[in-house]
């Protein structure tokens, strides 16, 4: 459903990430990019040396990371930078960080796995906003320095890897699975009207990155207990679902002062989702459907 | 003397991990006690002063406590 996303992020999602995936695979300077890093290996780790002559000025630019090794216990985190040169890199956040680990630093950690916003592996904290690396363009004209944490108010397992078991337990918590008792009248498969399926359209989008769960300063102080945005749009996915017949044991569940409504509307999961979703709506369609 | 809650919490998750062990079969018992040690000695000279640290180390001595605690493990070597 088209109202369940807030028009800035659709704007957003529409306008920015999209199109910029799509740059990012055809345009001939991402390719440029991606075949200088396959070869950086054999030359010498100077990434931002001049390796092609003097046919380009070099696009220098500062990466500060968030570092933290957890078998040296008593060292404190620090910040560590890196720089590029954008000339050689591709598009995005993420494909600074793999170069940064390729030919650079092989000692910095994070998550990767799809490089295009489908697994939500690569969540982190990008100049002080939580967003997928792998949708983060590096902004080209903007020679200030780009800062990079992991996940906000999450335990660190190494450097950019939060450590997600408590978000995991909780998405169990919800069972995230269709309950059902009575078989399908043909025997075959839950069929459900297209207006029905309409209902699930902004919800079963969420990949789980846990960006808007880790901004939203009420899970920061109740996390718990309160099961944060993320789940709440996946717990209200499990409800809007015509085919599911335990709806009113999943409004049950959450039917107490600490699960639902620790969420004060503040929004930042709306603002920060890096998939243009809106959470704060799904939020607000559970306590409109527990109120009646 | 007195102890720090943070002292005491340390002290707390050795004896729950002494008190695991002797939920783990006779012949191995052993090793679980002595594994246990070894990793609170590994840790010993951390400064008491030091709260990030030995509270990251207590978050890790309880996910370890948790996994080594299933019935499933039967030795550790």
């Amino acid at each position: 459903m088209a109202a369940l996303r807030s028009s800035s992020s659709l704007l957003l999602g529409a306008a920015v990430s999209r199109p910029a995936l799509r740059i990012a695979a055809a345009s001939p300077v991402a390719v440029r990019g991606m075949a200088q890093l396959a070869d950086g290996a054999t030359h010498s780790s100077t990434a931002a040396g001049s390796q092609t002559g003097a046919e380009k000025q070099p696009n220098l630019k500062t990466f500060q990371v968030y570092r933290w090794n957890p078998d040296t216990t008593t060292e404190k985190p620090r910040m560590q930078s890196y720089t590029l040169d954008l000339n050689k890199t591709g598009p995005m956040v993420l494909d600074a960080l793999i170069r940064i680990k390729n030919e650079l630093d092989p000692t910095l950690t994070f998550r990767r796995s799809c490089r295009e916003g489908i697994c939500g592996s690569c969540a982190m904290n990008i100049n002080g906003t939580n967003t997928l690396a792998c949708l983060c363009r590096i902004p080209a004209e903007d020679k200030a320095e780009m800062k990079i944490y992991p996940l906000p108010h999450t335990y660190v397992v190494k450097d950019l890897v939060p450590d997600l078991t408590q978000f995991y337990k909780q998405y169990k918590s919800i069972k995230p699975y269709l309950q059902r008792e009575t078989p399908a009248p043909d025997g075959k498969e839950y069929r459900q009207s297209k207006a029905d399926r309409r209902k699930l359209d902004g919800l079963y989008e969420c990949i789980l990155c846990a960006c808007c769960s880790t901004s939203c300063p009420s899970y920061w102080w109740n996390s718990e207990e309160y099961l944060g945005p993320a789940i709440l749009l996946q717990s209200y996915r499990w409800l809007a679902d015509s085919r599911d017949e335990k709806t009113a044991e999943r409004r049950d569940a959450l039917n107490n002062s600490m699960s639902l409504y620790r969420c004060h509307t503040i929004l930042n999961c709306t603002r920060t989702c890096p998939k243009g979703l809106n959470p704060g709506l799904a939020i607000a369609q559970i306590k409109k459907e527990m109120a009646f | 003397m007195r102890l720090s809650g943070l002292q005491k919490e340390v002290l707390g998750l050795y004896r729950q991990c002494l008190r695991e062990c002797r939920k783990k079969p006779q012949a191995t018992r052993q090793h679980f006690q002595v594994f246990a040690r070894s990793e609170f000695d590994k840790n010993i000279k951390v400064d008491k002063r030091d709260f990030a640290a030995i509270e990251f180390l207590l978050r890790k001595g309880r996910r370890q406590l948790e996994i080594y605690s299933s019935p499933g493990v039967k030795d550790i070597r």
